[in-house]
């Protein structure tokens, strides 16, 4: 070791000299103990004046470092091409700088072959640098693989075990497929072999579970398995430790061929928890026998269910973990957190196993009443696992009343834990002991908890409540107390199926109609409540409003206007729903038609922007008009009941946590609510509604819900999979409207689009792609107000925190009032881990988006194209083909750019033409458009023939050079 | 399993890695990058167990060190702790006393002790004695083998 401490002193030290600030700020020179006094040459002392005599920035030192290494890199580079050979000591030398460098973080790109030269070198220290070199630096699948077999192979015939144990670390650390068929002869032998050295045995078990898990056909069968299980009773404790890990893995594949493993293994179980901690002298730790090898056989254990037929080895595992369970309740033979972390780590595995059985009801209430116990520990670990483990134990018929009298406890710790991760684990416990004779109290907690509840893990603990109280209601109008609760507390956490679920509860089951329609009637007179509260007052009072009419306090006109004095503050997408509310309430309120009709008109115009709600508020217009009330009576009629199918919210809890489903057992798996064959279908109801959530395709109706949630998290679900750096395409969307916009390592930006004459919507969906939530996350438009009067853009505003994972969408508006060039962006800042992050994203809102393509003969065509023949009108370009010239991808191109592509008017069919017109509000700007390429020069001429010339060039410039 | 060590000091730099899936590089720096900006940004009594992608993160902190496991959902994560403190112990017993510096200039060493108590991301060798018998081991052969050795720039 003080070979390399020299090296340190002179050659490292110089390398640190220019970076030693940099060094020495992330120092500290804490020592990880804080006993002994400098024990090393490297007097910090020396280092301290050299620090204090250098006043750079941190980015001098950065650059200084870099400058340096940068450097030695050189010089390593000409060493190794230089003329002169260079020794193993030499050699040894620089490869290890090598590692040096990268590990401080820079990349290295050679140095792998002198690396490789190492390993044959006879002199130990060289090898082990060369191996090192290869275990850290070279990845699996490089072609050197090829080149080190040989060397590995002599090493592994070595007469000494430390040459051994080198070749099989480093088989073990590469793990390829390469090595598994290299070595798949050598390294069964090692491993049972009668005169193979104990620790080289250990590090063979281990290497062929590395290379059986990259190459499983690497085990040999027949007589193999029993040598192989044979170890577990092997005389040394590391032998078995390392090779009961191996059984693991072997039997998951093959349970069957390995069965003979479970009674030796209960046996050995037996052997070490009956042990006093001095039987087995340094494999016991902090007074624990042998913790890892424990808990691998009780790993090893739960791969059979049951366990063991045999009822002798059953009886004997039975009192193992008895005896376990008795230990836990021993006072500590040490105040040190290893032991108290050893022997629980001991207990937790048992009590796996014991979960996992499921038979031993006595069993099950003592676990349970052990993890009970740490519930009120004072380490945080233990309270985070205990919590983890009861969810387990709250599954099982036997022990889930046990669960429960912790109830109060575990509410406590929702309540008052530090560590939200902890909270989290308390909220899945409540979840998961939660039955019919606890529902109400257990919900009610956690809509308690839910008003200072954090953020991660609002949505999480709505979806939660919502399950519970469907599942649990046996009063409906609890089920509609507490849902409407949820919108109001945490109205922003409350998702589309939520809502959409309790509409479908309220539909469906007609005893809970009136009381529904009282309360949401009643929320809805709260001076502030939530748009989720204004969409289901919306629908509901839409359908049921008749039946709190009677009330003079509720009559037909208060409804109205109380929902109406909502309208303006509310999205467009509700906006939209409270329309068709209007025109149910025509049907249901004669009466009030007047005031309905007077909104409708207001909203039939061109003071509403957007178009949806101004087609919808024309056409519930005239139908309320011209349709006779017979007419209406049928098209408005109430909503036919929804199909029963697995409540839609519980399928979103699963999918948001894969892996990881929170446990609410389904004993009674049976839905509570009846099963209705009510296929009643009015084909315009169904657009009503359908409509109504379909705006744009950006949400959609309540019987795909599933559908739609898949693709939001595919969205993100694609990110862990492909996640690079930076991507910005606003380019592409020249030629397309929907897709990712930009990608970075935080965040992904998608959009989806939609353009109607010299409209457009835009929805732009922002996912966080880390761990963590984005706090003050701001989307602002950079449009200028001078470019505002061309292109008018209205931005709606997004909650200022994104949740770790989640997506939120926000929705822009766009009207096209005269031709422009630029495009708007947005320049999105947001917090992640405290530090100021910034994103600049161009919107693909291009002038092409409001083309309406026209279709022409030939003859009016060229008529057009000859009258478009003056200086302004023309624009023409001429420009290299970007890849080799691929005019059916030209095609796709302008297909999506917004004209029409005409076929059959060019006389050679090589060229490409197209019509479209330009909407914007004051005028139609007509526009042709020729593209010819020429396959020899692998070029393109470009000519644009429009009535205006802004827009002509601006044309011209969306397309030079995209083909 | 455990799927990775990480070794990083509370200024986030990092020490050591030792990975046991083959990852791309671009990929084992995002993810070091993630993971310690995760867990710098946590409070000293927190919890020391989180989850993370599909895999549990165990870590602990040793002065100014950060030591951080990643484990697989099944591993017990009381005893991957136990594994840091071994190794720490390891460490301290080969050096006497560690420090950062031991591990930042005596890397190759901090490896080789690694590799003797995990291969594959399995514990091999729970004996402190054992462990500390093989390095021995090492130590003498490199010095027999290479007893010219005088280090001169």
């Amino acid at each position: 070791m003080d070979n390399f401490r020299s090296l340190q002193n002179e050659n490292i030290k110089k390398i640190i000299k220019r970076k030693l600030p940099a060094v020495f700020q992330v120092c500290h020179w804490n020592r990880l103990k804080t006993k002994g006094s400098q024990k090393h040459g490297t007097s910090s002392g020396r280092w301290d004046e050299r620090a204090s005599g250098l006043h750079f920035g941190y980015q001098k030192f950065k650059e200084a470092e870099i400058k340096r290494i940068n450097k030695e890199l050189a010089n390593i580079r000409s060493k190794f091409k230089g003329d002169k050979t260079l020794d193993g000591y030499q050699k040894k030398k620089y490869v290890c700088k090598l590692l040096f460098i990268f590990l401080l973080g820079h990349d290295i790109d050679f140095g792998h072959m002198e690396a490789v030269n190492l390993l044959s070198s006879n002199k130990y220290s060289e090898k082990q640098i060369g191996y090192l070199f290869i275990s850290v630096l070279v990845n699996t699948n490089s072609d050197l693989i090829k080149l080190i077999i040989q060397s590995i192979k002599n090493d592994l015939q070595s007469r000494n075990p430390i040459h051994v144990n080198l070749a099989l670390q480093c088989i073990a650390n590469i793990g390829s497929r390469d090595m598994a068929e290299a070595f798949s002869n050598e390294i069964p032998k090692l491993l049972v072999s009668g005169d193979t050295m104990d620790v080289v045995k250990q590090s063979a078990a281990l290497c062929l579970l590395r290379l059986f898990r990259t190459c499983p056909e690497i085990i040999p069968g027949g007589e193999w398995t029993s040598r192989i299980i044979h170890l577990l009773n092997d005389q040394h404790m590391g032998v078995v430790t390392a090779a009961t890990s191996l059984i693991d893995a072997l039997v998951k594949k093959n349970p069957e061929e390995y069965k003979g493993c479970v009674s030796l293994a209960v046996s050995r179980l037996s052997r070490i928890v009956t042990a006093s901690y001095t039987d087995l002298q340094d494999y016991t730790y902090y007074f624990v026998p042998a913790p890892w090898l424990s808990v691998k056989l009780l790993r090893l254990l739960q791969n059979y269910n049951p366990v063991t037929e045999d009822p002798g080895v059953r009886g004997r595992l039975n009192e193992c973990l008895e005896t376990i369970l008795n230990k836990a309740q021993e006072p500590p033979k040490s105040k040190k957190v290893q032991h108290s972390n050893a022997k629980n780590a001991v207990l937790f595995e048992a009590i796996n196993l014991i979960i996992h059985s499921d038979s031993e009801p006595g069993l099950l209430v003592r676990a349970c009443n052990q993890l009970g116990q740490f519930l009120s520990n004072r380490e945080t670990n233990l309270r985070y696992l205990a919590l983890e483990s009861m969810c387990h134990l709250a599954t099982s018929e036997f022990s889930h009343e046990a669960v429960k009298k912790h109830q109060e406890v575990v509410i406590l710790s929702m309540k008052m834990e530090k560590d939200v991760s902890v909270r989290q684990q308390a909220v899945d416990l409540l979840y998961a002991m939660c039955d019919r004779s606890n529902a109400e109290e257990i919900v009610q907690e956690m809509l308690n908890y839910l008003e200072t509840a954090d953020y991660s893990i609002r949505e999480e603990m709505v979806l939660k409540v919502a399950i519970l109280a469907e599942k649990y209601a046996t009063d409906y109008t609890w089920y509609v107390d507490v849902i409407l609760n949820l919108i109001r507390i945490a109205g922003d956490y409350v998702s589309e199926e939520v809502w959409y679920r309790v509409i479908q509860i309220v539909i469906n089951r007609d005893e809970v109609q009136g009381y529904a329609a009282k309360t949401v009637f009643e929320a809805l007179q709260a001076p502030a409540c939530h748009e989720n509260m204004v969409k289901v007052g919306g629908y509901i009072l839409g359908e049921f409003g008749n039946l709190i009419a009677g009330d003079s306090r509720s009559a037909p006109i208060v409804q109205f206007k109380l929902l109406h004095s909502k309208y303006h503050l509310c999205s467009s997408m509700t906006r939209a729903l409270l329309l068709s509310t209007y025109i149910k309430f025509i049907n249901l309120f004669p009466e009030i038609r007047s005031n309905i009709q007077d909104v409708f008109r207001q909203h039939s115009n061109l003071r509403s922007a957007d178009a949806e709600l101004q087609q919808r508020a024309s056409e519930y217009l005239q139908l309320s008009i011209v349709a006779s009330t017979d007419v209406l009576a049928t098209v408005l009629e109430e909503m036919p009941s929804f199909p029963e199918r697995e409540s839609s919210i519980l399928a979103v809890l699963k999918k948001k946590k894969p892996g990881r489903v929170p446990e609410n057992e389904i004993r009674e798996s049976k839905s509570p609510l009846p099963t209705q064959n009510n296929t009643q279908v009015n084909n315009h109801k169904s657009n009503n509604v359908s409509s109504n959530a379909d705006l744009l395709g950006l949400s959609t109706p309540p019987s795909n819900v599933n559908s739609n949630q898949g693709t939001l998290i595919d969205v993100l679900g694609d990110i862990y999979s492909n996640g690079n750096a930076a991507v910005h395409n606003a380019k592409k969307f020249i030629f397309k409207n929907n897709g990712v916009l930009f990608e970075n390592d935080l965040i992904q930006i998608g959009v989806k689009s939609e353009y109607r004459q010299n409209l457009g919507r835009l929805g732009l969906f922002y996912g966080n792609k880390t761990q963590t939530v984005l706090q003050n996350f701001t989307p602002v438009l950079i449009w200028s107000a001078e470019n505002a009067l061309k292109l008018n853009v209205q931005i709606k505003p997004v909650e200022p925190t994104l949740e770790a994972g989640a997506q939120i969408q926000q929705m822009l508006t766009a009207e096209c009032i005269e031709d422009y060039s630029d495009t708007p962006s947005i320049d999105i800042s947001f917090r992640y881990n405290g530090v100021q992050q910034k994103v600049n994203v161009k919107l693909p809102l291009t002038l092409n988006k409001f083309f309406e393509p026209t279709e022409m003969n030939g003859e009016s065509f060229f008529s057009r194209w000859k009258n478009l023949g003056g200086e302004q009108q023309r624009a023409q370009r001429v420009f290299k083909a970007q890849q080799p010239l691929d005019l059916p991808a030209a095609r796709n191109k302008l297909l999506g750019f917004g004209m029409q592509l005409l076929d059959g008017i060019d006389p050679n069919p090589d060229n490409m033409v197209c019509a479209g017109i330009i909407h914007t509000q004051g005028q139609q700007v007509g526009c042709l458009l020729r593209l010819e390429p020429n396959r020899q020069a692998q070029m393109f001429r470009l000519t644009i023939r429009s009535s205006k010339e802004s827009v002509t060039s601006e044309v011209a410039e969306l397309l030079v050079d995209q083909f | 399993m455990m799927l990775f060590m990480l070794l990083f000091s509370r200024q986030g730099k990092l020490r050591l890695q030792k990975w046991y899936v083959a990852h791309p590089d671009k990929l084992k720096k995002k993810i070091t990058r993630e993971l310690i900006t995760t867990i710098l940004a946590r409070k000293p009594k927190m919890c020391s167990f989180l989850e993370w992608k599909d895999c549990k993160i165990v870590y602990k902190r040793y002065a100014s060190l950060y030591f951080c496991c990643a484990v697989e959902q099944n591993d017990n994560e009381l005893l991957t702790l136990e594994i840091i403190h071994r190794y720490v112990e390891l460490l301290d017993k080969y050096f006497g006393s560690v420090c950062e510096l031991d591990i930042i200039f005596n890397f190759e060493k901090a490896y080789f002790i690694l590799d003797e108590l995990l291969i594959g991301g399995e514990i091999q060798e729970t004996s402190k004695k054992n462990v500390l018998k093989a390095i021995a081991a090492q130590d003498v052969l490199q010095e027999v083998s290479t007893p010219e050795d005088n280090y001169e720039l």
